[in-house]
């Protein structure tokens, strides 16, 4: 482990505000993010979430005697790919050590993990903060300390026999990585990006799925408060905290709670923490006396996990485009900082933007992305995964408004059909006889039968020229708003002022 | 018609061959010879007669067709150790009450699928942790030596030496022929010299450890404890291979052992160390390996006297490499999976209650040393510098091998067979550690040693000559060990049970 370096300068607007002075929040994360493979770190068992109890269990995975691990080079590769997602060092060379404790979920009685030697050292994380009410975001860095594989554990379940408890051993054996984060977070805000942003540089990697709800990723969160600017504090780790909204909440709680320890004149004891969800509020697990020694050494079992730079410059050959790349070139591409900002943010959706934006206007597309389609999946409760209106349907409804087709307004009644009812765009307008009258001759007879009927309007407007809005929303009215709008405008015009 | 227990691997291949006998002739035997005497010695803890008779008839039906296999109908035994399909796996411990593996070791696997016949189990230390097969849950083993006097079955029964006791004293009782074997710190070279047997303990990579009950992994190894140098050669033959189930293990071919046997070793350089001469070591050590450079010397070969300065480091750092990885490995034995379960009022005490009942008084001592020495604050001053001492006592093997010495001569044994229950070794742990003074180093640098028996000494107790080969070379100490064994010919035990 590095020294402790304080790489920010304080804001204020981070600050909380105590009695005598502010404090300042500095907050580490350490990251358990479960490697998407098809196999378990070092056994052939599957990892697929959600089989039945000990469906995914291996000799090895179950200690059975004279069982020995095999490293599973897909995991390798992942590790490899997210140390270069998070442009960090790659360490040619690392060591699996054991961590000894006795737990019944883990078989073995150690965990294998790389405490001295981990594959991936040093790497920096840009976050985007904010945005704040003049739509400006914060960029800030945040350092990582490393990135190391481990194996998970197996889950005890103690609420299935009256005096037992029972093991289910799937996750047992399954990779994580852990990727720890340097003390550069100072704020609930700063936190929450990291993590998002984390997750979804991971999700672009392919390397986690990043599902929270279901264990693939959780975070262990040191937080320790101290005069803005001044000395570290000491630390408290919150264990486990499996939701973006509990880690906010977590870290708030447990930053109030020292808060109030250290203006009632007390310390803070360096101890480890349970965030109890349904109290909202942080709970001691254990002292830092009644740590466990893990008494770490390196793995007999298993060789040096050595590879040569050749093998790192194919998997860096082999990196998608990353959040950070994507929103600058969304940018290049016309778009505000805050849209781009919106659609990197999670892969599905810059997947699904690009979709749209094939061969059509950047600005309009991330319009309808933005303001339409995620709108109306905010309101009803649904992912994108969900969504009922394809790219390709919302590029058939942009396609319309941008031919003349449809107008705007009708694009939206268009949307609608096509959430609820689903089909193809341009058959519904079609079908349904919603395409703009462009035809002048049907406009030019509603728009003489408005200005013969109204003569004292007619004169008003020859007077206000801002009048003519009227006509063009009888207009609409009486062609059920498909004439084009256009078109009425210019026809008004030349009939009303000559 | 001849005692088909009588005859070494090499022997009983060729009868096969000749048609003069059937596997399933020997086979039977030997589980005549087991059910008579085994009840004498302890050497099997289970056997397994119907498993051996239906290879053995599988084995017949193979050589009939001319279809044999390296180890086609040899009735073999196998150490404790080895997870056997089905059949009891325990590493004579009680803490693997009723184990049963569903699995099969690598080197079983290959001798099995060579046509070997498995007569039963055999009795070891308790997870190889002994030098005298007195922790076994299973009770001591008796060496079929005793001393000139005492043989008879009121004479003093005297350790086989260990962890391998079982099998050294099923191979020279005639209860096998030829046993699995596994050596950490010497427990195949320390028990075949305590029985005038052959055991090779194989360069460290050379075996697949695949299925073998772990004690210490850096240094566990597979080898065979054999009537001769040849046999030794057949087994290595079929048990080693190369294994992706286990990342140590070495993708090497492997060669063709048996034809180095008889092989002139002239102008082989034997090296001679300084270090191993210990104080107060007895005479006729000293004496046998006097004779043993002489048989060397008379059949060609250059003696030459080298130095590894690190040799008296090499038993106190294993002291340490070994326990710690143990306290580690033996961690999966905790009553919730498999094996004894003895129930507490809560998790940790179900913990305690296990452990406390299921492992003996040495593999608690080991486990308490490995716990220390790897504990914050004493990790640097134990594991790591015994670490340390291990690259060192590796660099003394190699400057010596660079130097082109092709094998190291030493005695493999301070001493002959002591009697079960000796009170000054049951006394100080320190004492029954010292019998692998000679054959520590050798796992510590995880090189091939053999032992060789080479004498008798004055109570008439079989003494060994240990060779160190450079690593993968086992072909050279087959050589030249074929060379000792025709010089000093081969020790029976007087029978007397």
């Amino acid at each position: 482990m590095t020294g402790l370096v304080d790489t920010r300068t304080p804001n204020p607007k981070n600050f909380f505000p105590g009695d005598d002075h502010d404090w300042e929040l500095v907050i580490g994360l350490e990251v358990h993010a479960q490697v998407t493979s098809n196999a378990k770190l070092f056994s052939g068992a599957s990892t697929e979430f959600g089989n039945e109890q000990n469906a995914n269990v291996s000799l090895v995975d179950a200690a059975m005697p004279g069982m020995l691990p095999v490293i599973n080079e897909a995991c390798v590769r992942q590790a490899v790919k997210t140390g270069l997602g998070l442009n960090a060092q790659i360490n040619n060379r690392s060591v699996f050590d054991r961590k000894n404790y006795f737990y019944p979920d883990l078989p073995q009685g150690y965990q294998i993990s790389q405490l001295y030697h981990p594959i991936v050292g040093e790497g920096v994380v840009t976050i985007q903060v904010g945005p704040d009410k003049q739509g400006q975001f914060e960029s800030v860095e945040i350092g990582i300390e490393r990135l190391h594989l481990e194996q998970d554990a197996g889950k005890s379940m103690h609420d299935q026999h009256p005096t037992m408890s029972f093991v289910d051993l799937n996750r047992s054996g399954v990779a994580l990585m852990e990727i720890v984060s340097k003390p550069d977070i100072r704020s609930i805000d700063e936190a929450k990006a990291y993590i998002t942003k984390l997750r979804s540089i991971l999700r672009y990697l392919g390397t986690c799925d990043g599902n929270m709800d279901q264990g693939s990723m959780r975070a262990d969160v040191n937080v320790s408060v101290r005069k803005p600017g001044g000395e570290f504090g000491t630390r408290c780790e919150i264990k486990n905290v499996n939701s973006i909204r509990f880690m906010g909440q977590a870290i708030d709680y447990e930053a109030r709670r020292q808060i109030d320890i250290l203006e009632e004149g007390g310390t803070i004891d360096q101890e480890t923490r349970l965030f109890d969800p349904n109290k909202g509020e942080t709970r001691s697990m254990r002292s830092k006396e009644e740590a466990h020694d893990y008494r770490y050494f390196p793995d007999p079992d298993l060789l040096p996990l050595e590879f040569d730079d050749a093998y790192v410059d194919q998997i860096r050959a082999e990196l998608p485009e990353l959040p950070d790349a994507k929103r600058i070139r969304f940018m290049d591409e016309g778009l505000s900082e805050y849209d781009a900002s919106i659609l990197v943010s999670d892969k599905s959706i810059a997947d699904f933007f690009e979709k749209v934006v094939e061969g059509r206007d950047a600005k309009v597309s991330a319009n309808w992305v933005i303001n339409d389609l995620l709108g109306a999946l905010n309101k009803a409760g649904k992912s994108l995964e969900e969504s009922p209106v394809s790219a390709t349907q919302l590029g058939g409804i942009i396609n319309l408004i941008k031919d003349g087709t449809i107008s705007g307004k009708i694009a939206k009644d268009l949307f609608e059909i096509v959430w609820n009812e689903g089909g193809d765009p341009a058959k519904i307008v079609d079908e349904r006889g919603m395409a703009q009258v462009t035809d002048t001759g049907a406009i030019e007879a509603a728009v003489d039968e408005i200005i013969a009927a109204n003569p004292d309007k007619v004169q008003q407007a020859i007077e206000k020229p801002n009048m003519i809005g009227w006509f063009v929303g009888q207009v609409m009215k009486a062609t059920g708003g498909k004439a084009n709008p256009q078109a009425v405008n210019e026809l008004l015009r030349k009939k009303i002022n000559g | 018609m001849t005692d088909l227990t009588k005859l070494t691997i090499a022997q009983l291949r060729d009868g096969y061959k000749a048609k003069e006998f059937t596997s399933v002739e020997a086979t039977q035997a030997y589980v005549d010879a087991i059910d008579a005497h085994n009840a004498a010695f302890n050497a099997y803890i289970a056997v397994t007669p119907d498993i051996a008779l239906k290879q053995a008839a599988a084995a017949d039906a193979k050589i009939a067709s001319d279809n044999a296999g390296k180890l086609e109908g040899i009735p073999v035994g196998i150490k404790d150790l080895y997870s056997t399909r089905g059949v009891h796996t325990q590493a004579c411990s009680h803490i693997l009450d009723g184990f049963k593996p569903r699995y099969e070791a690598t080197v079983t696997q290959n001798m099995f699928d060579d046509g070997a016949v498995m007569l039963g189990k055999l009795n070891m230390d308790e997870f190889a942790m002994g030098s005298s097969n007195e922790t076994s849950y299973y009770g001591a083993v008796t060496n079929p030596w005793k001393r000139e006097g005492e043989r008879t079955d009121n004479g003093t029964a005297l350790v086989p030496g260990g962890s391998s006791g079982g099998s050294a004293a099923a191979v020279a009782a005639h209860l096998c022929a030829g046993a699995t074997a596994s050596d950490t710190g010497g427990s195949i070279r320390q028990p075949a010299a305590f029985t005038g047997t052959v055991g090779m303990k194989p360069t460290y990579g050379r075996c697949s450890r695949f299925g073998m009950v772990a004690f210490a992994s850096s240094l566990d190894q597979a080898g065979p404890i054999s009537r001769d140098v040849r046999d030794a050669a057949i087994m290595l033959g079929s048990m080693a291979s190369a294994d992706p189930r286990d990342t140590t293990c070495a993708d090497l071919p492997v060669p063709d052992y048996e034809a180095a046997i008889g092989k002139s070793i002239k102008g082989m350089r034997v090296g001679i160390p300084s270090e191993y001469r210990l104080d107060g070591m007895p005479d006729e050590i000293e004496q046998l390996w006097e004779q043993g450079k002489a048989m060397l010397r008379d059949a060609g070969a250059e003696i030459v006297d080298i130095s590894l300065p690190h040799t008296k480091y090499a038993l106190p750092a294993y002291y340490i490499v070994a326990p710690a990885e143990a306290s580690s490995n033996l961690a999966r034995y905790d009553g919730v999976k498999y094996g004894l379960r003895v129930d507490g009022k809560n998790i940790e005490e179900m913990y305690e209650n296990t452990r406390a009942a299921g492992f003996g008084e040495e593999v608690k001592r080991r486990i308490l040393i490995g716990t220390y020495v790897l504990s914050a604050g004493f990790y640097d001053a134990y594991y790591t510098r015994a670490q340390k001492v291990r690259t060192l006592i590796k660099r003394d093997f190699e400057l010596c091998f660079d130097a082109g010495v092709d094998c190291i001569l030493t005695p493999a044994t301070p001493s002959a067979a002591f009697a079960i229950g000796d009170k000054e070794m049951a006394a100080d742990p320190v004492k029954m550690y010292l019998n692998d003074v000679f054959t520590v180093t050798v796992n510590m640098a995880g090189l091939p040693g053999i032992a060789v028996p080479a004498g008798l000494d004055n109570q008439g107790l079989p003494l060994g000559l240990q060779l160190i080969g450079r690593p993968f070379e086992e072909e050279t100490l087959f050589q030249a060990g074929s060379v000792i064994e025709a010089a000093a010919g081969h020790f029976l035990p007087e029978k007397w049970w």
